[in-house]
């Protein structure tokens, strides 16, 4: 079968731009060099054939200038992740037939991340995220003799087996919609890894761990878009490590944080008027004597008010909102 | 650019990453060379598990007789005696390093069956066993802040007075190449499994560390060793773990028989990976396969046991051949799995290169001696890299830094600017590589005869000339694969013909090793290693030492 594959060109040397028939410039805010640009290749490939195999093919027969990371062609070493039509995917589990849009398959390096050439990105922002949630055990004392393991239950093992799936391939964090504003977000991964270690009966830090995961670019910079759970090839879904360490904080009492502080103000708006006083959630989510903090939203408001998204001034309750309270009431726990 | 440190290892997979950490525990300035980032490393594909005898009804001798029964007596008995004796401890501490295996019902750790073993003695994490150790022991070097050099692409060995001294690498992000000097060297490159098509090895198993050791002049033993595994995934040849027969798979012909009962009537399926591939290839060559394969039914395992035990098989069979485990059973046929065989060592993981040490798949210790059992390559890898690690910091001790090398350095610049300036003549590193690789499929597989290792041997004569004449397809600076796929070539065919000597050599069959021209196993002639220590462009020379034995005496091996 033919397949179509579009592949997102760039060379620092710039020698692609000389060498090669010019395709389609790079969508801002990529075009700014003349290196960048789309290539066009036709591959003869069996019907259940993955993008990989296709990116193989061009490299072995038709161009061996292409550069792409892979290794087991199998979704285990996490090598292939890449921009495939416009979303981070493993270029080895992706078959072209369901890739195959208007005719053809797009592949690039994503833009969340630097590129180096062609399809290999520079792993660096991912890795540094990796290291800074101090992804290692810190082991409980007594740690017990060498001859002898810890005694834990095997659902506590197998409760971490989702984090450990995690083949470090950033689908995740190449398309999370919090890291593209906020680059110091800690991101996916590395906070499914944080929940991987903090959730761990051996681990004996998880205190000074939720403290250091509760900080800004922690837990809470999520927007709960759901994207690393969509792009994330091995159901690791690290927006629930992330939601099961906001638990693990709050419990803790890490609560004087923007996050909690937001995530109250939410549950309590909802718990007394039946929905949510938007007017009053930002202030409550910074601390209504943050002056500072307060100051900084400023410019928000009066972008909403512009824009006419300002919320009403008086917050009226819903009819029958006791029985939103008896909910809250059921459910128990922090907000009852 | 110059770089010095106590000790570099090249190779970041398990073995490496081990060697590593022991080496900066024991207060070396230890460095790592790998061509992918660690984590990319094959020994992540490892999904099974790991042996030990911990149980109180298990013991290391048990564990050590049924490697050496597997090995077809080919191991030596010290050396096997080194690994299950410490294969506890070892395993112990990876779990006091975080790795989540699986437990019993008392909190203990729990275990699995797996092929030739006379007890459930193999630990695991569902059937991502190595990808749980590997993430583990990364995370251990990031926590030891051990420098790594990643996509640093390792051209040769850095020589001094006969000993190792380093060694030159390319930095594939800016297409530098550096010289990384030091007192010794630790090779844990992995395997060489492209050199065979089809097989389960990742794309970067591609034979380096054999080929930069034995041009150093290191020799290489019992390469004619290539284990095919039993179940491989029809079509893309991926790993179908032998945890899935473990836990109870069978294995069926067309006729729906559980065919393993006519040739290892007491294991069935669990027999040793070489008796069971051979079955199969038997079974397919009768007219009893589908389409060149067998059947690996685990519908009877019920979809708890595979969803919580098995659930990446599940995922690959779904993936690359639509089929659900649960409901049908996959077709699996033999495929090319592991060198048994490599760079020769003594138990510390010491060559005959002073200051060259190896570990892991690319050595031969030998503690797997003609077929490995599952389960025992994880082990190999944390043992000897440990050990290996701990000897070769010792080593640099007392040993002074290198000074040299800069010749070699620009040496090399020389070699790779040929290499990228050849004339384009219409032959392709691809086109050449899966020739190869398919030769040695079909004439250095499962079943092997003179006539067509002789056939093999002047084919590879041929494919050496033509490589010669290989140009380099792309010429750009950074990241240029096409060079590195050019260099890798040139490993491969090393290792090829190391193979296919040895195995033209080996008039006998023993363990993956079958000569349909001398079928039987002959203990009066061959119970010795074969060693090939290259010499240049001359024909390598050809050596014997005996196997070690210590306490088993070879015995007729039947499952």
């Amino acid at each position: 079968m033919q397949f179509t594959i579009e592949v997102g060109r760039y060379s620092p040397d710039g020698t692609y731009a000389e060498s090669a028939v010019p395709g389609a410039p790079f969508p801002a805010p990529w075009d700014r060099s003349p290196a960048r640009r789309y290539q066009t290749y036709t591959v003869d490939l069996p019907e259940h054939a993955v993008v990989l195999d296709a990116l193989i093919a061009i490299r072995e027969y038709q161009d061996q200038s292409l550069a792409v990371r892979c290794a087991c062609r199998s979704a285990i070493c996490g090598s292939c992740a890449m921009w495939i039509n416009g979303h981070s995917h493993l270029a080895c589990k992706s078959k072209l037939s369901a890739f195959t849009k208007d005719g053809k398959t797009r592949v690039e390096s994503p833009p969340s991340m630097p590129i180096i050439r062609d399809l290999v990105c520079d792993m660096k922002p991912f890795w540094d995220k990796h290291l800074a949630v101090k992804p290692w055990l810190q082991n409980k004392q007594p740690v017990p003799p060498p001859n002898e393991e810890y005694r834990v239950s095997n659902a506590s093992m197998e409760e971490l087996i989702q984090e450990v799936s995690c083949i470090s391939c950033s689908a995740c964090l190449m398309d999370c919609e919090s890291f593209a504003v906020n680059p110091d977000f800690l991101g996916p991964q590395a906070l499914a890894q944080a929940y991987r270690y903090a959730g761990d009966p051996r681990d004996a830090e998880t205190k000074e761990r939720l403290a250091e995961y509760s900080k800004p670019g922690g837990i809470w910079d999520c927007t709960h878009c759901y994207e690393c759970v969509t792009q994330c090839p091995k159901g690791v879904a690290p927006l629930d490590q992330i939601l099961k360490l906001r638990k693990m904080a709050v419990d803790a009492g890490f609560t004087n944080n923007a996050g909690t502080r937001h995530a109250d103000a939410f549950a309590e708006s909802v718990r007394e008027s039946g929905r949510l006083n938007e007017l009053t959630l930002m202030p409550k989510s910074v601390g209504f004597f943050n002056i500072v903090e307060q100051i900084k939203t400023l410019p928000s408001a009066f972008n909403l008010i512009r824009a006419g998204k300002l919320p009403p001034l008086i917050h009226k309750k819903i009819p029958g909102v006791n029985r939103i309270k008896t909910i809250f009431e059921r459910v128990g726990g922090r907000f009852k | 650019m110059i770089k010095d440190h106590d000790v570099v290892v090249l190779g970041a997979g398990l073995a490496g990453m081990r060697a590593a950490l022991e080496a900066a525990r024991a207060g070396a300035d230890a460095a790592i060379v790998t061509k992918v980032h660690p984590i990319r490393s094959h020994s992540s594909a490892a999904q099974g598990g790991i042996n030990a005898a911990i149980g109180e009804t298990d013991s290391w001798e048990s564990h050590a007789f049924d490697t050496v029964k597997g090995s077809d007596y080919l191991a030596d008995q010290d050396a096997v005696e080194v690994m299950c004796q410490e294969a506890p401890r070892d395993i112990i501490e990876f779990e006091h390093m975080g790795v989540i295996f699986y437990r019993g019902p008392d909190g203990k750790l729990g275990t699995r069956a797996f092929g030739g073993a006379s007890q459930a003695r193999t630990y695991f994490v569902g059937d991502i066993t190595g990808q749980a150790l590997l993430v583990t022991l990364y995370d251990q070097i990031l926590k030891a802040g051990v420098k790594v050099y990643e996509e640093w692409y390792a051209t040769a060995l850095h020589m001094e007075d006969g000993a190792c001294r380093g060694l030159v690498a390319l930095e594939m992000v800016t297409g530098e190449l550096h010289l990384l000097r030091a007192k010794a060297v630790i090779v844990g490159a992995g395997g060489l499994g492209r050199l065979y098509e089809p097989s389960t090895n990742a794309l970067i198993c591609t034979g380096d560390g054999y080929a930069l050791a034995y041009r150093a002049g290191a020799p290489l033993m019992d390469m004619e060793m290539v284990q095919y595994h039993p179940t491989t995934l029809a079509g893309s040849g991926f790993l179908m773990t032998e945890a899935a027969r473990g836990e109870g798979a069978y294995l069926l012909n067309s006729l729906g028989e559980r065919f393993m009962k006519r040739y290892a009537p007491n294991k069935m399926e669990l027999a040793a990976r070489d008796v069971t591939s051979r079955a199969e290839a038997t079974e397919i060559a009768e007219g009893r396969g589908l389409d060149g394969n067998v059947l690996l039914d685990l519908r009877h395992l019920g979809p708890d046991v595979i969803l919580r035990k098995l659930p990446q098989i599940h995922e690959m069979a779904l993936d690359y051949l639509s089929i659900d485990m649960i409901e049908d059973p996959v077709p699996v046929r033999p495929g090319m799995h592991y060198q048994m065989g490599g760079i020769k060592t003594d138990v510390d993981g010491a060559t005959a290169v002073p200051g060259l040490y190896a570990a892991g798949e690319v050595a031969c210790v030998s503690v797997h001696g003609g077929n490995r059992l599952g389960a025992n390559s994880l082990l190999d890898t944390i043992v000897f890299g440990r050990r290996s690690g701990k000897v070769a910091a010792d080593y640099a001790k007392n040993t002074p830094a290198s000074t040299g090398g800069e010749v070699l350095l620009r040496s090399e610049q020389e070699r790779l600017r040929e290499l990228l300036s050849r004339p384009y003549t219409g032959e392709t590193n691809a086109g050449l590589r899966l020739e190869l690789a398919t030769m040695m499929d079909k004439l250095v597989g499962l079943y092997r005869d003179e006539a067509g290792l002789l056939e093999a041997l002047d084919k590879l004569r041929g494919f050496k000339k033509r490589y010669q004449t290989i140009a380099v397809g792309d010429k750009g600076r950074v990241f240029n694969q096409a060079l590195t796929f050019s260099l890798e070539l040139g490993y491969l065919l090393d290792c090829g013909e190391t193979i296919i000597r040895s195995a033209i050599v080996r008039t006998e069959s023993r363990g993956a090793h079958t000569r349909t021209d001398f079928p039987e196993r002959n203990d009066a002639e061959w119970l010795k290693h074969i060693l090939l220590t290259c010499r240049g462009e001359e024909e390598p020379e050809l050596s014997y030492i005996p196997v070690t034995m210590t306490r088993w005496k070879p015995e007729v091996r039947t499952y």
